[in-house]
């Protein structure tokens, strides 16, 4: 059997290494941009255009046209490659009336705008502010779930306490891991933190909790089993026994995402790479973050004895 | 092989056959359709319902333009969406939509419209009530030229014209200072009352005195509302409109002749117009990332899990079908987080399968028959398989409450079709695989021990 458990100190490093990587990511785009995260229009309110043109464009010639209109300092960046002359274009909320000004004077200032292949996306700040409040409420709804669901699987289990801290303890791991690739991502590539994020960060920690409960799960059942064993071969073979469901399932919802991904539209890229990063890093911190803190957590309080003593209440 | 399988095998092949049917892109005949009791009977389809980011369109959300302090009067915002839902009616898409949000937004949505900027000056422009004369009832909906706004040579020259038929302004909303649906206190019917300002109650009188028993059509921009007849003279201004109306078109009727024009102003909160191409490509995409990623799980199953696999692989296919005739059949809208959502489910749904393999092979290494270890292996994983598909409904629950802001609405798709794909995943993974393996370890039988390999031990 692999002893899994006894390379904890690397699972360890390589985990605070990943989360320093991620605080470093939101500290790099707090001094670029101003935002730890980058906010969309979805939370804050503003326009959003996704400009095809049919002829190529320049980004000051745009940034020309949006000024022009009275919308100051917008955010102009082409989209894909070189000849593809797709842009987009960030700016404060813009009523109808302006937005068809805008598209008017594009097709004469710059380029033929088509209409057919472009989307225009405006937000009132009000409707943002109202995105946001449920954001929140989302947010804490879920937060109390997880205590809940938490408390509700492990309330029968001795220490039920240390296992719940180490399940919160590598959700959170994940959480900023998640957030730092999604940061690193607004740095690269302009990613914005809009409704889609979130909800791809809120399914991930629903499979997290998932993934650690069924390990834990195991070994509760266990403990009984194998009495007189050290603590830390228990969890290695409850690890062993359900790494490769894990493994299995994750594997497959990866599939399907890497699909989406590499052939997938455009606009749910982001998405499905938080939601595909969040997973993986999820299956990391549940084994390898979760399991160890566990047995450390264990092993510090009763000397390395066999767990069994009290296991059977 | 039990008789209880047997039967359960039967009813799954049928089940199959009919949703393969059902959701094959093919002519279903006209009683079938007919079925769909609970779908609103004007538009009964077996057709995947697009979103707008799939077909193109807009989305407007429109809140009234009141001054800071000023309350909203009551029946304002109902009656703005009623105004509103004639005028994009009259656009002549084929499914608008139009509804009130809360108690101060109204969202307008017109799936594959080609020119959004027009469309937006119809909804929020100002409507034209009038009262016209015309010799015949016209039915309701009837486009109509009307003399309005014309001086009277203009006028007397446009009706000239033979082409098309000019009607006569009699008078315009401006001129009507209530209306109401009220009932016949002799028969109980209902009608509508209304009232006109004073300054028009002389003219009314005269006009209707002199055309007795002649039509007298409402037309709302252009288009006839309702056409009654002048029964008697209207000498102080107050007169009462009837008809076999329900006391629902007596008040619809009220609404659109006391808010001719908007109640309010409305202004445009928020918008999204996505260019109709764009839609395609991307239905386009995401069918082609949907096939490809669940061919891989199918392989993946199938070599993993060699026997096992293929029962599992097999119940998935029934379960991608299933949850495309619950789309079509509900129906519920798709949009690219939807579509998400529907192959995330998926791939999440061998998920129960390995939980029951995984368990499957232990009972096997223990020494049980093949028999014993399918049984074993599904109980005992039950536990499992149930709490993470709960876990993964409570996740949905959450989400579905966040989609319910505006700008957060796509949310919704993808809530609502990976909570769907869990519910289904419970059938399929548990019952429909359940059932496969015991048909196909019935026909083996114990003799699949002797060849390791078919199980993936």
């Amino acid at each position: 059997m692999i002893n899994f458990v006894q390379q904890r100190r690397w699972f360890f490093i390589i985990a605070a290494g990943l989360v320093v990587l991620s605080l470093v990511a939101l500290g790099v785009s707090q001094a670029i941009f101003g935002q730890a995260l980058r906010i969309s229009i979805d939370f804050t309110g503003g326009s959003l255009f996704v400009l095809q043109f049919q002829s190529p464009a320049t980004e000051d010639g745009i940034r020309q046209v949006f000024e022009d209109q009275g919308l100051a300092g917008p955010i102009v960046q082409q989209l894909g490659t070189k000849d593809e002359n797709l842009w987009q274009v960030r700016a404060r909320f813009v009523s109808s009336d302006e937005a068809s000004a805008i598209m008017n004077a594009l097709d004469a200032q710059v380029g033929t705008v088509d209409r057919a292949n472009s989307t225009v996306d405006t937000v009132d700040p009000t409707v943002g502010a109202e995105v946001t409040r449920t954001a929140g409420l989302a947010v804490l709804a879920a937060a109390v779930a997880v205590l809940l669901f938490i408390w509700y699987s492990f309330r029968r289990i001795p220490h039920a306490f240390r296992y719940g801290v180490a399940s919160i303890v590598a959700m959170m791991v994940n959480v900023v891991v998640t957030l730092g690739f999604y940061t690193l991502m607004g740095i690269l590539q302009g990613w914005e933190v809009n409704a889609l994020f979130l909800t791809a960060l809120l399914t991930v920690i629903g499979f997290s909790v998932q993934d650690v409960i069924v390990v834990f799960d195991r070994i509760r059942e266990n403990i009984p089993r194998h009495r007189g064993e050290p603590f830390e071969l228990i969890v290695n073979r409850s690890v062993m026994e359900t790494v490769h469901r894990s493994l299995a399932t994750q594997l497959n919802a990866m599939f399907v995402m890497i699909a989406i991904l590499l052939f997938g539209g455009a606009s749910i890229k982001p998405f499905i790479a938080t939601m595909l990063v969040g997973m993986v890093s999820e299956t990391f911190t549940s084994l390898c973050v979760a399991v160890p803190i566990l047995v450390v957590w264990e092993e510090r309080s009763q000397g390395g004895k066999p767990a069994s003593a009290q296991a059977t209440a | 092989m039990s008789n209880r399988t047997t039967t359960a095998f039967v009813l799954i092949l049928l089940l199959t056959l009919v949703a393969l049917y059902l959701v094959l892109p093919i002519q279903h005949p006209e009683w079938i359709t007919n079925l769909l009791f609970w779908q609103p009977e004007a538009s009964r389809s077996l057709e995947f319902q697009r979103g707008l980011d799939l077909q193109g369109g807009l989305q407007v959300l429109l809140a009234p333009d009141l001054p800071a302090g000023q309350a909203l009067p009551d029946g304002a915002l109902q009656a703005s969406q009623q105004i509103v839902e004639n005028r994009v009616n009259a656009l002549g898409l084929t499914e608008p939509l139009v509804q009130t949000r809360g108690s101060r937004n109204i969202i307008v949505e017109l799936p594959g419209i080609a020119d959004p900027e027009q469309a937006m000056d119809t909804i929020r422009g100002t409507a034209l009530l009038e009262f016209i004369e015309s010799s015949t009832n016209l039915l309701p909906g009837t486009p109509v030229t009307t003399t309005y706004g014309l001086s009277t040579e203009e006028a007397t020259a446009a009706m000239a014209l033979t082409t098309t038929q000019v009607y006569s302004t009699v008078m315009t909303g401006a001129e009507l200072k209530d209306a109401y649906p009220s009932s016949d206190s002799q028969t109980g019917e209902w009608g509508v009352t209304f009232e006109l300002q004073s300054t028009a109650s002389a003219m009314f009188a005269q006009y209707t005195t002199d055309h007795l028993n002649r039509p007298l059509c409402i037309v709302l921009d252009k288009v006839v509302i309702s056409c009654p007849t002048i029964r008697s003279a209207i000498p102080d201004g107050k007169g009462s409109i009837s008809g076999n109306f329900t006391y629902e078109e007596a008040n619809k009727l009220a609404i659109q002749l006391r808010y001719g024009a908007l109640p309010v102003p409305l202004k445009i909160e928020s918008y999204k117009a996505v260019g109709p191409t764009l839609g395609q490509t991307s239905v386009e995409r995401s069918i082609r990332a949907g096939v490809i990623g669940l061919v891989i799980v199918f392989l993946f199953m199938i070599i993993y899990y060699r026997l096992n696999g293929v029962a599992a692989a097999l119940a998935l296919a029934l379960y991608v079908l299933l949850n495309l005739l619950l789309y079509k059949l509900v129906p519920i809208t798709m949009t690219l987080p939807g579509i998400a959502g529907f192959l995330l489910s998926a791939g999440m749904a061998v998920d129960a399968n390995i939980l029951v393999f995984e368990r499957m092979k232990e009972e096997l290494r223990r020494g049980r028959s093949l028999g014993n270890a399918a049984e074993a292996g599904f109980s005992r994983a039950w536990t499992s398989v149930r709490d993470s598909n709960l876990a993964t409904l409570l996740t949905c629950v959450i989400l579905f409450v966040f989609g319910n802001a505006f700008a957060a609405s796509l949310v919704k798709g993808f809530a609502i079709t990976l909570a769907l794909g869990t519910v289904i995943n419970l059938f399929t993974a548990i019952v429909v695989t359940r059932t496969f393996v015991r048909v196909a370890f019935g026909l083996i039988g114990d003799k699949a021990l002797e060849h390791p390999w078919l199980l993936g031990i």
